[in-house]
């Protein structure tokens, strides 16, 4: 193990210094603004509203749909050209499957519930700042959810198991592993789970466990954002 | 039952309007902040009463255009997210975002605003190309004048990349202290005319309850540098007249709050 001070110098277990704001678009039916270090990540809620096309509807329920989206601007190099990529078109759809476990639309036939997210800037950890900020603008939204979904990236670089990684830490000239976890905060149970890089099963459960904290970390951070917001006097 | 269209449309013929503000007063506040995304080059979000609009300038280097080997080039863009407004649908842009887009850019490059031969590198080889994109974040209103002068503090702000005086690569990580050539400071306000009677700054219901609109872009000396007129009725030219007065007057006031957040 080399790695014994992270490049940032927060502690192993320690997340970025973290904000959280609901009702940040007042347009939408719900909103969010979640800021995790250098990563920026608004969300935007749009129903329950009718869904079009119609053949897409379902009589049993309401549907949730995902859009993810890194503005033009948003990348550490190149401008990215907007529009749909294959990476953000799979980001949505795990978005999608992390929420919907959670969300319940039954009363909604034929209804769609629209999630937008949208990032100005990035710096690793996107996907989970989205999931985290979807989950604040739902709950600001009122839809019916059965518990709170919290994100949080976990991690490996060069033999220590790290919270939170940021991208200088995923560049990290080493052997790294990058786990963006999704957690339900009553539950404990695992809505998100993706990987790459290289990890030993011994310390992906050691990192599974790091989230199951840092995720309670975000949580706090999102029940804050909703209180702050319904205690407005706007 | 009266619509929110004709009781505006009524209102506004005696001077006033549902939000209860004059017809020449922007909605407050009006905020302005830099620096709002570091992986842009440049970067803005402007706040108009409820409208939010970003802006973020990248910079690249590319080959000149064959017809101006010895100058750089800009292109702007705008995207109305599906975030921001219940009347946005994802996809490719449509005619509003693209008129949006057009009518942000000529002010800018017809007032020649940046000084593009300076942006030249290597005649005919290398030169920088500015792009602005401008997004939305709550549309309640009044895209234009929003979008231009989120566009105006974005491109202040920016400051160039370094570049590898070796291999020629840009390092997006590390900027210089080096600004853009600016030698204009173009904004575009948009007046719109409604019953009758000339306003600035629509709310979303009154962008629903016009009869015409003319944005006309202008830059620090009063000269004017683009205009678009929209709507479906006609003006007069005396009309014309007074809108272009209206606009000078705005674009002013409306530079010195840019000039209170990037010099």
């Amino acid at each position: 193990m080399t790695y014994t001070e992270r490049v940032d110098g927060r502690k192993f277990d320690e997340l970025r210094p973290m904000e959280a704001k609901a009702g940040v678009i007042p347009n939408a039916d719900g909103s969010a603004l979640v800021k995790a270090g250098k990563t920026t990540a608004y969300a935007a809620v749009y129903g329950p509203r009718e869904l079009f096309p119609r053949f897409k509807q379902n009589p049993k329920t309401g549907i949730v749909r995902c859009h993810y989206g890194m503005m033009p601007f948003s990348g550490s190099g190149e401008r990215i050209r907007p529009g749909n990529s294959r990476r953000s078109q799979e980001i949505a759809m795990v978005m999608e499957k992390s929420l919907n476990a959670m969300i319940d639309l039954s009363a909604f036939p034929n209804a769609v519930v629209d999630i937008y997210v949208d990032l100005p800037q990035t710096d690793a950890g996107t996907r989970c700042a989205a999931i985290s900020a979807a989950s604040i603008a739902l709950a600001d939204a009122g839809i019916p959810m059965k518990d709170m979904i919290s994100s949080v990236a976990v991690g490996e670089v060069d033999g220590t198991v790290v919270a939170d990684l940021s991208y200088d830490e995923e560049a990290y000239d080493a052997i790294v592993s990058d786990i963006p976890v999704a957690m339900t905060h009553n539950t404990k149970e695992i809505t998100l789970l993706q990987m790459d890089g290289e990890i030993s099963k011994e310390n992906l459960m050691k990192a599974l466990e790091m989230a199951k904290v840092g995720t309670e970390t975000v949580y706090e951070l999102q029940m804050k954002a909703l209180k702050e917001k319904f205690s407005r006097s706007d | 039952m009266i619509s929110n269209k004709e009781t505006i449309s009524v209102l506004a013929k005696e001077g006033k309007r549902l939000d209860g503000r004059g017809l020449l007063d922007y909605r407050q506040p009006i905020q302005l902040e830099t620096g709002i995304s570091w992986t842009a080059e440049g970067s803005a979000k402007v706040q108009i009463g409820e409208t939010v609009v970003m802006a973020g300038v990248k910079l690249s280097l590319e080959k000149p255009y064959n017809d101006t080997p010895d100058q750089g080039g800009i292109m702007i863009n705008a995207e109305l997210l599906p975030l921001s407004s219940p009347e946005y649908e994802s996809g490719p842009p449509g005619i509003k975002a693209i008129e949006l887009a057009r009518v942000t850019d000529r002010g800018i490059r017809e007032a020649k605003a940046i000084d593009m031969k300076k942006l030249c590198v290597t005649p005919g080889e290398k030169a920088w190309f500015v792009i602005i994109d401008i997004v939305t974040i709550n549309d309640a209103g009044n895209l234009f004048d929003a979008a231009s002068l989120a566009a105006l503090t974005a491109l202040k702000a920016a400051k160039f990349p370094e570049v590898d005086p070796e291999t020629g690569a840009i390092n997006y990580k590390k900027k210089t202290d080096q600004g853009l050539p600016l030698l204009k400071e173009p904004l575009a306000v948009t007046v719109y005319k409604i019953n009758g009677q000339l306003l600035v700054d629509p709310t979303t219901q009154e962008e629903h309850a016009y009869d015409a609109r003319l944005t006309v872009a202008s830059d620090d000396n009063g000269t004017i540098s683009a205009m678009q007129k929209g709507g479906e009725m006609p003006l007069t030219i005396e009309e014309v007249g007074k809108m272009v007065d209206i606009a000078l007057d705005k674009a002013n006031f409306l530079r010195a709050e840019v000039e209170k957040v990037v010099k």
